[in-house]
This record gives C-alpha cells, structure tokens and sequence, in this order.
C-alpha cells in the first residue's frame, strides 16, 4: 500500500493504481475523455490533469497516466487545475464543437466561450478507437498515421483492413465523431456505425452486414415514418 | 540506411522493382525479431528499393507478426520513409528557421520552377525527387541543400542549375565543384 495525500486527505492506496483510479476510488471527481476502462491510459486530451507537488515545484500531469508515488499530495481541484481544465475544453471546443461529448463537458465545467478559430474536425485524436481495436477487439484494424498537423487514424493505405470485422467497436467508443469512416462508399467503409446517419443511412442495403450500434437509429426511424 | 548505400541502390530504383519474399525474409533474417528492430528493417527496404512498397510492408507483417497499422504508422511518421517510389536523385532542401532567414523560400522556389513540381515530388522521367526538410543541423552554412547526401551551403538561387547539372546522370557521386 502507497500513501498520499489527495485534497489535503491522507489516504492510503493499492501499488500501481494511477492517481485517476485512486481519486475515483475515494469519490474526487476528475473529468476524463480519452480514458476508458478496459484500455491502457493514453493521456491524449490531457483533460484529467491535476496537480502534484508543493510550493514551485508544483506541477500538472494527466492523472490518468501517473502512478501513484509515496508521499505524493494531489490536488484534484486547485484553481490551476480548474483552469487548464477548462482551456483544454475550450481547445476541443474549438476543434470539434459538434460532439455531444464535449458539448456537455463544456456545460458541466462552466465554459461558455470558445476565443480560439473554429474548426469542424471530425477527430481529436484521443486514440480510444485504436485501442479498442487492437486491446479488445484484438485487431489492430486502425491506427495513427503520419504525425504532427497530419497526424490522423484509419487503416493502413487508405483501404480496408483484413484484420477488421466490421465490428463496430471503434464507433461505439468514439467520444467525437460519427463520421471517421467514408460512410458514402461501403467497401472504405471502416466499420458500420456510420452507416446509421442522414444521408446515406437511409439507403441501407448496400450497408446490410454491418452492425448497428446507433440508439435510436436515425435510419431506421426514417424508415418508420416513411 | 546512409545516403552512400541510397546511391550505391539507386541504379536499381531507375525501374520499378517487383517486391519478392526471398529479398524481404533476408532483410528479417539479418534482424532480430524485437520491437526496435523494425526501423532498421524499414530503413535496409528502403534502401533496398528506394522506397517502400506496399506489398513488402504487408510482408513484414506477416513475418514479425506486428499489426500492419504499426508498421504503416511508423513508415508515415518519419520523413525518412517514403512510401511512393523516389526519383533517381534525392534533391533535399532545408526550410528550417535560420535557413529560412537566409532566403531558402527563394531557393525553393527556383528548384521547383527548373524541375516543373513542387516540393515532395518526383519528376515525370523519375530521375529527381525534390524535397524539404526541416533542419539539417548545419544552420551556419545555410540555406542548406543535399543532393544524394552531398551538402551544398551558402545556396544561391543562381547556384540552383548548377547542382542540379551536376547531379550525376548515371548514379555516380557528385564532386564538391559547386559548393
């Protein structure tokens, strides 16, 4: 057992937990986005971080990846902390404001402006669609291509993977976009998520053998009323 | 792979080659089957052909057994790789800062204006591929410009036909007459 000190309150955890599993543990809520149970940290968005350490030698680390340390004093919700926080949502704001995801991260920690240039990407590269390919799915379809402003996910050489079964996973998982597979053509197509969307879902023949993870599904509700 | 063994090669990348397995496996054979050796790998294909084929990065796969996204994300994340054949002659411009300072945009521009393409391309006759880099690490003597691992400094946009003349037309070393 390692202890430490989290919000000024001594407490004792496992070895190897992170400081992420501790403070959830013991009820100290930290937001996550690219954290998921069931698949190794990541610490891409950055959106778990806290602070450790006292006076000037404090500093910021994503929880979701630091091990806790002996002696270690977390503070889950220091002013600095809230204030990252709250410009890392700004910044996923600014890059992606149509996901759901972020939309309602946004309300809950109170960011009501975006100052930055606003972008409609449909990635935040959190990774959460890699990792349940190749650490659940035991695929390793999709992955990281190119790096720095180029860097994007999907298969290697554009074309579909033998290793994907059209399971759906990666779209199920994926806190940003409906919309990472060329949903218009199904032979690209990574997976069958998208296939649920205005405007293509509602031809759905071409689109029959993949799965749907969609509740309700914008197709099939089409499909109804019409 | 050094520059040396990329022109020693590249006589044979004039064509294109067809991908064999007994060329791959010996490439695997010669490392070992860790993590860490599939750059050297990527880096002696390359050497290789010039570049890397698809068909040898799914035959490195299947050899090593690493997902073919692994191999595929680390081939697109170095600038060292090239997954499109390259031309006869590598023709690398530096665009980093202090090169930039020093007027490289211009001499860019004169090599894409005499070769007809733009940066990251190859000429239709495949004998130049033209490309930037970021920094060479030679920041004093810019702009910097490396021809098949030959360093041309101070380049002028008036040096510019110069080195690319004495690029060697049958894949031997270039003299330092220019630079």
């Amino acid at each position: 057992m390692i202890s430490l000190k989290i919000n000024g309150l001594q407490v004792s955890v496992e070895d190897g937990a992170t400081i992420l599993e501790a403070a959830q543990f013991l009820g100290f809520p930290i937001p996550t986005l690219c954290y998921m149970d069931g698949l190794s940290p990541y610490g891409a968005c950055r959106l778990c971080v806290v602070e450790i350490g006292e006076g000037p030698k404090a500093k910021l680390v994503s929880s979701c990846t630091y091990p806790v340390e002996e002696g270690l004093s977390v503070r889950t919700g220091s002013l600095r902390v809230l204030r990252a926080r709250k410009m890392i949502i700004e910044l996923l704001l600014a890059s992606c404001p149509q996901s759901k995801t972020i939309q309602d991260l946004a309300a809950a920690h109170g960011v009501r402006q975006q100052r930055f240039k606003q972008e409609y990407e449909d990635c935040i590269l959190c990774g959460r669609c890699v990792r349940m390919c190749e650490q659940q799915m035991m695929a390793g379809a999709i992955g990281f291509r190119g790096r720095g402003q180029n860097r994007s996910i999907g298969t290697p050489f554009d074309v579909r993977s033998e290793e994907c079964r059209l399971c759906g996973g990666c779209i199920y998982v994926c806190p940003a976009c409906q919309l990472r597979c060329t949903y218009t053509e199904p032979d690209k197509a990574v997976c069958g998520g998208c296939a649920n969307l205005p405007p293509p879902c509602a031809e759905k023949e071409a689109f029959n053998d993949r799965m749907c993870y969609m509740d309700p599904c914008v197709a099939c509700e089409i499909e109804k009323q019409g | 792979m050094t520059y040396d063994t990329y022109i020693a090669d590249s006589e044979k990348t004039g064509t294109q080659r067809v991908v064999d397995p007994e060329t791959i496996g010996k490439i695997l054979d010669k490392h070992s089957r860790d993590q860490g050796a599939l750059i050297a790998i990527l880096e002696d294909i390359q050497a290789e052909y010039g570049y890397l084929p698809e068909e040898a990065l799914r035959m490195v796969g299947k050899r090593t057994g690493r997902s073919l996204v692994d191999i595929y994300g680390i081939a697109t994340f170095y600038h060292a790789f090239s997954l499109e054949p390259r031309g006869r002659h590598l023709i690398c411009a530096c665009s980093g800062t202090a090169c930039h300072v020093r007027g490289a945009p211009k001499v860019i521009e004169e090599f894409e204006r005499q070769l007809g393409i733009k940066a990251g391309q190859t000429t239709p006759d495949g004998e130049f591929t033209f490309q930037t880099v970021n920094c060479l690490g030679a920041c004093a003597l810019g702009p910097i410009v490396v021809v098949d691992g030959h360093y041309f400094s101070n380049v002028k946009t008036a040096k510019v036909k110069k080195i690319l003349m004495s690029a060697p037309v049958e894949g031997d070393r270039i003299e330092h007459a220019v630079a």
